[in-house]
């Protein structure tokens, strides 16, 4: 019965982000992309920090670093939008390969750490590589040529870029969830309840997270991919510090024990920025009071919350 | 040779004020178990505390000196007391959260209550001019920091070994529950070493305020450098944080110096290389996951 209705919920929202351009104005349009891109970007950060336990602050490296390989192969190559998202999870790949490989072997706080200075490394490369990344200015300037695949897209269009988006995080948030569900994500559950215990029962946990991590990283990079021809700029923030606060506070929101936690957390995180910076500029203060209420007193996030609430309703 | 000089009591002086910083992020980890992502924030809010006592109370950088970090250690009392407390008892995840939250909300209050724009903060007459030292000229403030800096060193060692509140927060770090049954107020010790660390991030900053410029970035680029001190002296190590802390120093005062391209990056490689080779910092000891 309750799974019935969570399917019957699961199927009118997906519905219901189909039809969204059929429906809602431009503003709205682009609202729920963003909603969709960040919430795959979130949903990568909770791979390690939900299931794994690995509480990274350096995620936007990833996120940044597809944006930038995207924009890169877009103004240099002109490749279809496809193989540039290709080139964004490869670049993310290698990345998280390298920062995993020197973080992942250490304890929780070293790997906070260490996260978030050799985020800040991989921005100030950004910010001082002009000849490459042009610096603080960022790269602008590129179109979307084809999508790839021989199909006829006008990705210029927000309808059909909404479209697209939809798609793509669709198919990647299916691929994360069946490696969640996989023997590989219950092992790297029980490496965030007890990692002794996994090591005891002779899996290596550090190559556990370090995949975790790489697979992560990864998605990340899909998702720094399709946000650069939807900002249609790749600049230093998207690598920022505060831009690895951002998947944190969303799957906080939402709820990190949960799949559908994350883009639950995007879309609220999305919606209340909208709705707080028409009231006022300090976006980020108001963020910072949620994120330590939610840590406080809500540490299952809104899912988590309203699930618990609907067990005790309808006993 | 007087450039090397020079160079040498840059490297001493960007090191030292380090120090004073890491140290501060060092003590409140030993004895709390959490890393306080707060705690380069704290520093800046030290450093623009100081800038309205002396440019707009019009009061002397001494006074500031004194009274800028009593101020955020009462801040941190607060902090400590209203949110802090929730968490000590629960996983490490959510400390770092709750303090990444602080961070976002003294950040972005600082911005509100002064402004983005940079704020310069002269040093007092008496060391604003340069002396010549081993060949080359010197900022006497650079010298100033210096000598506080060590004064710091040596009144730190002198606390933690020498007296009875400094055997009580080691006490305390190496085994709360045993300090306990001893008849010591741990939550008096856990409240007043959060403020003590926060006294010392805020002693950096305002010593920082008259070298750098005061702009709202400040305390993330302090944090960063902090943990790159621990990380490479090893966490919780007292002396670690102080090798960590001149070997990042050197890094700055000679990388500056010779190889301007890369002097943002220089950092992160000799954090990666200390990681490669001892991973748990040269004095650091078990923290492998």
């Amino acid at each position: 019965m309750k799974t019935k209705v969570l399917m019957a919920i699961l199927a009118l929202v997906i519905a219901g982000l189909i039809a969204v351009p059929w429906v809602a104005s431009y503003f709205y349009i682009f609202i729920f992309t963003e909603i969709l891109i960040l919430g795959l970007f979130a949903a990568s950060f909770n791979l390690i920090f939900g299931y794994t336990g690995m509480l990274s602050f350096g995620h936007a490296a990833f996120f940044g670093i597809g944006s930038y390989a995207t924009a890169l192969v877009l103004i240099h190559l002109e490749w279809p939008f496809l193989a540039c998202l290709l080139v964004s999870m490869g670049a993310a790949a290698v990345l998280a390969l390298v920062i995993g490989f020197l973080s992942v072997r250490l304890n929780e706080v070293y790997f906070a750490m260490l996260t978030l200075a050799f985020g800040m490394m991989v921005f100030a490369i950004a910010y001082q590589w002009r000849s490459v990344t042009n610096g603080s200015d960022g790269l602008a300037g590129f179109t979307l040529g084809s999508f790839g695949l021989g199909l006829d897209l006008t990705l210029a269009n927000p309808s059909v870029y909404y479209h697209v988006v939809l798609g793509i995080v669709a198919i990647a948030a299916i691929v994360l969830y069946l490696i969640c569900r996989s023997s590989f994500g219950m092992i790297l559950k029980a490496i965030r309840q007890n990692p002794e215990r996994v090591s005891f029962a002779g899996l290596n946990v550090r190559t556990y997270r370090l995949v975790a991590f790489v697979i992560a990283g990864t998605f990340a990079g899909l998702a720094g991919g399709l946000i650069a021809p939807f900002l249609r700029v790749a600049s230093p923030e998207l690598l920022h510090w505060s831009m690895s606060a951002e998947p944190i506070l969303m799957a906080i929101l939402g709820g990190t024990g949960f799949f559908l936690g994350p883009f639950i957390g995007s879309a609220a995180f999305v919606l209340l920025e909208t709705w707080i910076t028409t009231y006022t500029e300090s976006w980020m203060l108001v963020l910072g009071i949620i994120l330590a209420l939610m840590v406080i007193f809500f540490r299952k996030g809104l899912l988590g919350t309203a699930i618990d609430w609907w067990m005790e309703v309808k006993k | 040779m007087s450039g090397i000089g020079a160079a040498l009591l840059n490297s001493l002086d960007i090191g030292l004020l380090l120090f004073i910083i890491a140290v501060g992020l060092n003590i409140v980890f030993g004895v709390l178990n959490i890393i306080n992502f707060a705690h380069g924030a704290l520093y800046m809010l030290g450093a623009y505390l100081a800038f309205t006592l002396i440019n707009i109370a019009g009061m002397p950088f001494w006074a500031a000196l004194l009274l800028a970090p009593v101020g955020v250690a009462i801040l941190a009392v607060v902090i400590d007391r209203v949110l802090l407390r929730f968490i000590y008892s629960r996983d490490i995840a959510d400390s770092l959260l709750l303090t990444f939250a602080i961070l976002l909300i003294i950040n972005e209050s600082v911005r509100t209550i002064w402004g983005s724009g940079i704020h310069v903060v002269q040093p007092p007459q008496l060391l604003s001019g340069s002396v010549e030292l081993l060949g080359s000229s010197v900022a006497t403030y650079s010298l100033f920091v210096i000598v506080i800096g060590l004064l710091l060193l040596a009144g730190l060692w002198y606390l933690f070994n020498r007296t009875r509140v400094g055997r009580i927060m080691r006490a305390a770090a190496l085994d709360r529950d045993m300090a306990e049954a001893l008849c010591i107020n741990t939550r008096l010790v856990v409240t007043g070493v959060f403020a003590f660390g926060a006294w010392l991030a805020a002693v950096g900053g305002v010593m920082a305020a008259p070298m750098r410029a005061l702009d709202p970035g400040m305390g993330d680029k302090i944090i960063i450098e902090s943990f790159i001190v621990v990380v490479i002296g090893g966490l919780g190590s007292f002396p670690g944080a102080l090798l960590g802390a001149i070997i990042l120093g050197l890094i700055h005062g000679f990388g500056g110096r010779y190889l301007p391209e890369v002097n943002l990056l220089l950092p992160f490689v000799g954090m990666a290389l200390v990681l490669l080779f001892k991973p748990n910092g040269i004095m650091g000891k078990g923290a492998s996951a």
